[in-house]
């Protein structure tokens, strides 16, 4: 460990008091096995207890910390100090979302889309526990096994130019989550999610930038699930010009 | 900022797609090889310049193949670069008037692909 320091930038904003959010400069000691989030954490302990950030698991589980890193949305505990040192960086809430307090974000928006595509398997029909488990093979989990992986940190939705233009847009984790539902084989709610699919504000809100999947930490291709169901949703529009519900 | 709870309304993009992505689809496999033909190996003479002549490029596109042919690779790749423009306004900012910019960008392609397919049905 050296007796170096870095200098950090955090785009800070207390309502009761600003009016505006500013750039606030910390300085802190140099380690290269400091992460974003560490760093957060030595300012508030040792610097400045009045910094608000979220975080909890710290291993890139929980989804909390994410935040916009030079510009990035990246989550603070897996980007390291390292990775830009000695240059300054900058830290800010996540993109596309209102700030609540410095780095906390509000994410209101984004839980209620969460919820708007009915996020759990609706069965074909309801089994008693007698009769057993809903069997599934290995090729059939395949089919929706990335999508599932999501931690809903939001950082697809501070990527998305199309959810910066117009925050109706259902948006990547929303339609990623969507397919991990529909393209499951105990699930028989498609018909009903399709309807969000085919909105103006589903998919077809999407030009296929795929910024949210070059930023998703675990690995999910939202942008992948989406153009996926403009297909399904171009079918489905055949479909329903010849049996019109 | 609530969400909509209401049902969401179908949107009619599908049909705008399809075009974009047949037209695409032309645009990125075909273009380059027609450019290759007729802006570099003919004016270079590795393809003999008769292979283009009148007579020949006449005949093809008065057979009904060669005029659907035609007809395919001029609107198709059309509707691409207009749909692709509609969105493109969008994704900068010009939001003035988006119903005049759909009017003006898909009736521009759909005039044009009426034009040529008057046409090539006259010749035909």
């Amino acid at each position: 460990m050296t007796n170096s320091t870095i200098d950090i930038d955090i785009l800070r904003y207390r309502p009761e008091q600003d009016n505006a959010p500013f750039v606030q400069t910390y300085r802190i000691p140099y380690d290269e096995e400091m992460s974003m989030l560490e760093a957060l954490q030595y300012i508030k302990d040792e610097v400045d207890g009045t910094l608000s950030f979220r975080w909890s698991c710290r291993m890139a589980i929980c989804g909390s910390c994410g935040m916009m890193i030079d510009g990035v949305p990246k989550l603070g505990c897996k980007a390291f100090l390292r990775d830009y040192y000695p240059n300054k960086i900058k830290l800010e809430p996540l993109a596309n979302f209102p700030i609540e307090r410095d780095l906390v974000v509000v994410m209101d928006d984004f839980i209620t889309k969460l919820e708007s595509i009915k996020p759990y398997i609706i069965p074909a029909e309801e089994k008693s526990l007698e009769q057993g488990e809903y069997i599934q093979t290995p090729e059939q989990m395949a089919k929706y096994k990335q999508f599932s992986m999501c931690i809903n940190c939001g950082l697809c939705y501070a990527a998305c130019p199309q959810y910066a233009l117009n925050t109706e847009f259902t948006g990547p984790a929303a339609l990623a989550l969507l397919a991990r539902y529909n393209r499951d084989s105990r699930d028989a709610g498609s018909a009903e999610r399709m309807a969000i699919v085919n909105a103006e504000e589903g998919v077809w809100g999407c030009t296929f930038v795929g910024y949210c999947s070059k930023v998703c930490p675990k690995g999910v291709d939202p942008a992948a699930a989406i153009q996926l169901f403009k297909v399904e949703s171009a079918k489905d529009y055949l479909i329903g010009m010849f049996k019109p519900e | 900022m609530s969400h909509q709870t209401s049902q969401p309304k179908r949107s009619h993009e599908p049909v705008f797609w399809g075009l974009f992505g047949a037209g695409g689809m032309l645009t990125a496999f075909l273009t380059p090889v027609m450019i290759l033909i007729t802006g570099i190996l003919i004016p270079l003479g590795i393809i003999d310049s008769d292979a283009l002549s009148y007579e020949r490029v006449h005949g093809f596109a008065t057979s009904w193949y060669g005029a659907a042919i035609l007809l395919v690779l001029i609107a198709l790749p059309l509707w691409h670069t207009l749909h692709r423009i509609f969105h493109g306004l969008h994704d900068i900012g010009v939001h003035r008037g988006r119903d005049w910019q759909q009017v003006i960008c898909y009736g521009f392609a759909f005039a044009v692909s009426v034009f040529c397919f008057t046409l090539l049905i006259q010749m035909l």
